[in-house]
């Protein structure tokens, strides 16, 4: 697929990709080296999902978010820096700590955060479009979820809500085939999750989601419809992801083919396969990004690191608002 | 002062609040113009207000306070109805891991100024699953304010301090409230969160009651008044965050005291106020802490079961003697 996009738009997607994989990568070594307290959840090979859904939002549009979120946050233009401090448990994070990897939220740019409860963001999601709504800004949400969440109920209440009232919702499932260890089709008997929006009475289309222009297409077609007070849409983005369920997993259960078949469709490597061979840019060009972006998440990691732990004492604070 | 019923406070609380400010919006099941809410509350609201603002939402528990929690982080002031106390069931991770913790995870970042209504009480004859007192499941969830109002004054002066705040607040009220009339001025008024009121002043013993046991409370102090024994009674209006100061002033007057709840025994409300006493208070004692709770059983159906196991005036009349 060839979109008619500026050479700066693909660009800046290959980066953003780029910045992602970098800094998952980076966050994968840290925690072998005991630096990242807790559990993480990698995107590693979901870039495409975020990565075309983001490009297709303005920057006050918002997005909701789950326990696999670094990308989302990367994606939507959180800072590098006090992401990684956020994982790391210090001060300097986004959430001061109180988070960490599984909850992390920068509302300045309308990342309303991640919640690590299984398809509880999507009812937060439709808040979100109500209120904006309610509040005439013509702003979007985008809501980002597994195929997992969508056999929780929340999937069918938020949607089922979302539609009857024709609020400007993207509800994006990023089916990676695995909810945890547990396949789709042992769970469920379908195939695609978009032929589910039937039953709500809204559009619902499956796009390659290891194809970011593929999914940016999709994206900016629901953001369209929604910003028309047409409704919400579901895109289902089919991809993978390149390591486990979560750090301590070896993802033993996954056939090999299967793993090596999706690493050959690596988002990353398609979109600069495409940009080289379309002359769009010069393999120097990308190195040259390759490089800054190394660099940038290499600053990151320095922040973070060296950034303090807060008090200890600093756990009691933040649990109501002063009026 | 003129009288109007719990019923009509509450709805006075709502409309002065959505007339003073435009955030503030109503949802849940059947609240709109066809209904007015199952117990009345927001009857005629919608047809001042509109459809928008005043939301029949699907049964949907989980993305009704869902989708407040996202209207309210994004700065709207939802009002949320749960047609009854023991629906909350079902929206359960929306109300404890997202309303509650949205603030705290973020590290602050945002607000989450989210009132949830809903009636508890038993009392009427429709069994367990729609009869509970479930306050303390709230009072257990740290992020939460717990309003638990037992008169007209009290819900609506309560009602707007919880609309008007910057924190989610699971608003209790009692079925058996609704109809019961008390006087509420016109004009303007609002009642801080955490401030008990002594709802009858007395020497011999305290009893610290919540929502309908207050007037179960206020008429067995009267019984007890005709054989000489002055009981005081102490409301503490909202659990969450609980008037700590006012039950332990109230104990070191009367060295007695009598904890009346609905809910059930075992880690109730009753539990929390008697461990404040323990704790607080042990020195004033000169008897043990006594409570007057349901029985740890669901809320049976037919009328002499049900009565059963809903403390009455005389299991209080019983307490207060045992410990006087």
């Amino acid at each position: 697929m060839t979109l008619d996009l500026p050479k700066e738009s693909l660009v800046k997607m290959y980066r953003k990709m780029l910045e992602i994989r970098f800094f998952e990568e980076k966050v994968f070594g840290l925690y072998g080296q005991n630096l990242v307290p807790g559990t993480i959840h990698l995107y590693a090979g979901e870039e495409a999902v975020a990565v075309g859904v983001c490009s297709a939002l303005s920057k006050d549009d918002y997005i909701t978010s789950t326990h696999r979120g670094h990308g989302h946050c990367i994606a939507k233009g959180a800072d590098l820096k006090r992401t990684m401090a956020e994982i790391l448990g210090k001060k300097t994070g986004y959430c001061k700590g109180k988070g960490g990897s599984m909850h992390i939220a920068d509302f300045s740019i309308g990342m309303l955060g991640a919640t690590a409860v299984v398809g509880a963001g999507l009812p937060i999601a439709v808040g979100a479009g109500l209120s904006a709504r309610l509040r005439k800004t013509g702003q979007v949400v985008a809501c980002f979820f597994g195929e997992g969440a969508s056999n929780q109920g929340t999937f069918h209440e938020s949607i089922n809500m979302a539609s009857a009232w024709k609020l400007p919702v993207i509800f994006v499932c990023e089916n990676n085939l695995y909810a945890m260890g547990t396949r789709q089709s042992r769970i469920m008997n379908i195939e695609n999750i978009a032929d589910r929006a039937v039953s709500y009475g809204i559009p619902g289309v499956s796009v390659d989601g290891n194809d970011v222009l593929a999914v940016y297409e999709a994206a900016c077609v629901a953001v369209e419809r929604a910003r028309r007070v047409e409704g919400p849409t579901l895109i289902e983005c089919k991809t993978y992801r390149q390591k486990g369920h979560s750090r301590v997993d070896p993802a033993k259960y996954r056939p090999r083919e299967e793993v090596e078949g999706w690493l050959q469709r690596d988002p990353i490597k398609r979109l600069r396969h495409k940009l080289i061979q379309t002359v769009i840019s010069t393999e120097a060009e990308l190195q040259e990004i390759e490089k800054e972006v190394s660099s940038e998440i290499e600053d990151a990691v320095k922040f973070a690191v060296e950034s303090t732990f807060p008090a200890p004492e600093e756990a009691l604070e933040d649990v109501y608002a002063q009026i | 002062m003129r009288k109007i019923t719990y019923r009509d406070a509450l709805r006075e609380a709502l409309r002065e609040e959505m007339l003073r400010d435009s955030s503030v919006f109503l949802l849940g099941e059947d609240i709109g113009r066809y209904w007015g809410g199952a117990f009345k509350v927001t009857d005629g609201l919608a047809q001042e207000f509109g459809d928008e603002r005043v939301r029949d939402t699907p049964i949907s528990e989980s993305a009704i306070i869902g989708t407040a929690v996202g209207a309210a982080i994004t700065g709207m002031r939802p009002v949320a109805e749960i047609m009854f106390g023991d629906l909350t069931a079902l929206a359960m991770d929306q109300i404890a891991n997202q309303a509650a913790k949205i603030r705290y995870m973020f590290g602050g970042q945002t607000k989450c100024p989210l009132v949830i209504r809903t009636p508890f009480g038993a009392g009427v004859n429709i069994a367990s699953h729609h009869s509970q007192s479930l306050e303390a499941w709230f009072m257990h969830v740290p992020g939460l304010y717990v309003a638990v109002p037992s008169t007209p004054y009290d819900a609506k002066g309560l009602l707007k301090t919880a609309i008007r705040g910057s924190n989610p607040v699971f608003f209790c009220e009692h079925k058996l409230l609704y109809p019961i009339e008390g006087e509420v001025p016109e004009e303007e008024y609002t009642i801080p969160f955490g401030k008990a009121e002594v709802k009858r002043e007395g020497a011999d013993v305290t009893v610290v009651a919540t929502m309908y046991m207050v007037h179960k409370a206020l008429s067995a102090a009267k019984q007890l008044e005709k054989e000489g024994l002055s009981v005081e009674i102490v409301d503490p209006r909202t659990l969450t965050p609980l008037d700590r100061r006012a039950i332990v002033a109230s104990v070191r007057k009367t060295g007695r005291i009598v904890v009346v709840s609905e809910d059930c025994k075992t880690a109730g409300v009753s539990a929390e106020i008697a461990a404040v006493v323990a704790e607080e208070a042990l020195d004033y004692l000169d008897a043990p802490v006594k409570r007057v709770a349901e029985p740890d059983t669901p809320i049976p159906f037919s009328p002499p079961l049900e009565q059963h196991v809903i403390p009455d005036e005389k299991a209080i009349i019983k307490a207060i003697k045992e410990v006087v």
